[in-house]
């Protein structure tokens, strides 16, 4: 009795931290709704009532958010694309082939999880300015391609697939690729899932390097146009259309969780974040 | 050894270096290479604008050292990854103990604490310092709701850092929890069973129990955070920018203005290489506490 009774205190208050931790982003939902007279006397309430899509609308119509919507769609589907199939080639290579060299290259690869982004981000920027490749989708995808976490995630993984389900297929003399590809693939699929996931979550809310590279607005990403939006507009005239863009630029992250929320927990857990 | 040994040898070769080519050429040119480019950029006087470089030893390194910027930002750096990590460890610890259950309800309620973990930094400092801003944000119309006059939390000096604080760990207290999450459900259950038959108190079962079985899982974290909350930058460049008066401005934006505000690459260079030392000793110190204790 005594157990169950603090169990339920315990639960009263995690329910009002709850509450408490929703409250800034219902109240920003909230303020996008309210038309900009109700916007002007109080930014008070967080039910959204009245309410309008006119800060939708606005967006959709005389912003540059739609452009930034594309652009963030190529560069976090190239970028996962691209991270699933470089990480599963190269994890398959450490995990099975038995080449020279193979400790050595696995080593100096897991080296690179230790250089942080912020320590090539100036060497970056000049060797993109050098190539004159600055506000490209390649220059926004490519340098993301080379960290090291997808390989050790897929190199795991791999290892874990039991041999006799390659040596089915040797039998039937087929080549490595084709083994890789028919056998070893759709076998990882609760790996590239989670890596995946991962992947397009960090492209999407990436911003350290698009901010550094993308200076034009029509190749901002999202995360890089939300960041512009919020020095250039005065609070009072566009803080509907502001707190709008907010929730536009959030919902389908929001609705990825919603439907992939053990994965992403898992991905995030795995790699520790950001 | 027999006749075909050296054929097969050869074909392992071949096959592992091609399905390793794509991922060696990104991972050498956009990362290996550049790392190394920042090292000997740092020792150049060297400005992207105007294609100036001029090789000139250790003397960025020199210049930082009477910089009293640099030493402020990595001042200010220090202090919010030393106040950052643990209140996050120990908000994600809290969070965790008081939702492991495996009822729905708990389950909706780490949900809910996970979920500001999937916004972008430019999200979450919209939203922010909305709801920070002293004419009509959310706490001062609470504030004034309750006749307190509202604070300029992000314009005041002693206010600006703890609010950047804070909304960096209601950002960030999902991965903490997640990983204490993690680690609770490695713990033996038979350990609680026993101790429930000792009938042990909820309190003896937390200290001699749970917590030590945690030490590990509380080192990773810790490490964790520390790391990540080091490379802060986002939070301070669209809130603060860095003010009021340099008291907000940490060692990445400090990287970030001088490259690309002021174009000076080399002293740039030379301040990302303070950061990577960091960041490297703090790995290091992980590595070598996890060795003590696997021992």
């Amino acid at each position: 009795m005594n157990r169950t009774l603090t169990d339920r205190f315990i639960l009263a208050l995690v329910v009002a931290a709850a509450f408490v931790w929703m409250m800034p982003m219902l109240w920003v939902l909230t303020l996008s709704l309210k038309p900009n007279e109700e916007l002007v006397r109080s930014t008070n309430g967080i039910i959204p009532w009245p309410r309008t899509l006119e800060h939708f609308a606005t967006l959709l119509r005389v912003s540059l958010t739609p452009r930034w919507l594309l652009n963030s769609v190529v560069v976090a589907v190239g970028m996962t694309v691209s991270t699933l199939l470089l990480s599963s080639l190269a994890g398959y290579a450490f995990a099975r082939i038995d080449f020279p060299g193979r400790r050595a290259v696995f080593l100096l690869v897991m080296a690179g999880l230790m250089v942080p982004e912020q320590a090539i981000l100036v060497p970056l920027h000049a060797m993109f300015a050098d190539w004159e490749l600055h506000n490209t989708y390649f220059s926004l995808i490519a340098p993301r391609l080379a960290g090291p976490m997808g390989v050790f995630l897929m190199t795991q993984f791999f290892k874990a697939v039991p041999r006799e389900l390659e040596e089915a297929a040797e039998l039937d003399n087929a080549g490595r690729f084709k083994i890789f590809w028919s056998v070893m693939l759709p076998l990882s699929r609760p790996a590239l899932t989670t890596l995946g996931i991962f992947t397009f979550l960090f492209a999407w809310n990436d911003f350290l390097w698009p901010v550094v590279t993308a200076t034009q607005p029509e190749m901002y990403t999202l995360s890089v146009g939300l960041g512009s939006l919020q020095g250039n507009f005065a609070m009072s005239e566009g803080l509907g259309f502001l707190m709008a863009s907010a929730v536009f630029a959030s919902a389908p992250m929001l609705l990825l969780y919603v439907v992939f929320q053990r994965y992403i927990v898992q991905g995030i857990a795995i790699t520790g974040g950001k | 050894m027999s006749a075909q040994a050296p054929s097969a040898n050869r074909r392992n070769a071949v096959a592992g270096y091609a399905f390793l080519a794509p991922f060696l050429l990104f991972y050498g040119v956009f990362l290996l290479y550049p790392f190394a480019l920042g090292l000997w950029m740092s020792l150049h006087d060297w400005e992207i604008v105007g294609d100036y470089r001029e090789y000139i030893g250790f003397l960025n390194y020199a210049e930082l050292w009477d910089d009293p910027y640099f030493w402020e930002a990595l001042k200010r750096t220090l202090q919010f990854a030393a106040m950052t990590a643990p209140a996050a460890t120990l908000l994600g610890l809290v969070l965790a103990l008081a939702l492991q259950k495996p009822l729905r309800i708990y389950a909706a309620l780490r949900a809910v604490f996970f979920a500001s973990n999937i916004f972008s930094v430019t999200v979450v400092t919209l939203v922010w310092a909305m709801v920070l801003n002293p004419d009509r944000g959310l706490i001062a119309n609470g504030l004034r709701a309750v006749g307190l006059q509202p604070i300029a939390f992000l314009a005041d000096k002693d206010w600006a850092m703890p609010a950047l604080m804070v909304t960096s760990l209601w950002w960030t207290a999902g991965l903490p929890m997640a990983l204490f999450l993690a680690g609770l459900q490695q713990i033996p259950p038979e350990v609680y069973e026993a101790a429930r038959l000792d009938k042990a108190s909820r309190w003896a079962v937390l200290r001699h129990i749970t917590l030590p079985a945690l030490a590990r899982t509380t080192l990773l974290v810790v490490v964790l955070q520390t790391v990540m909350h080091l490379q802060v930058f986002g939070q301070p460049l669209l809130m603060t920018r860095g003010g009021p008066a340099n008291s907000t401005r940490p060692l990445v934006q400090l990287i970030y203005e001088t490259s690309f505000r002021d174009w000076r690459s080399g002293y740039a260079s030379a301040v990302s290489t303070v950061l990577f030392v960091l960041m490297f000793g703090v790995a290091l110190l992980q590595f070598r506490l996890s060795r003590q204790e696997g021992e």
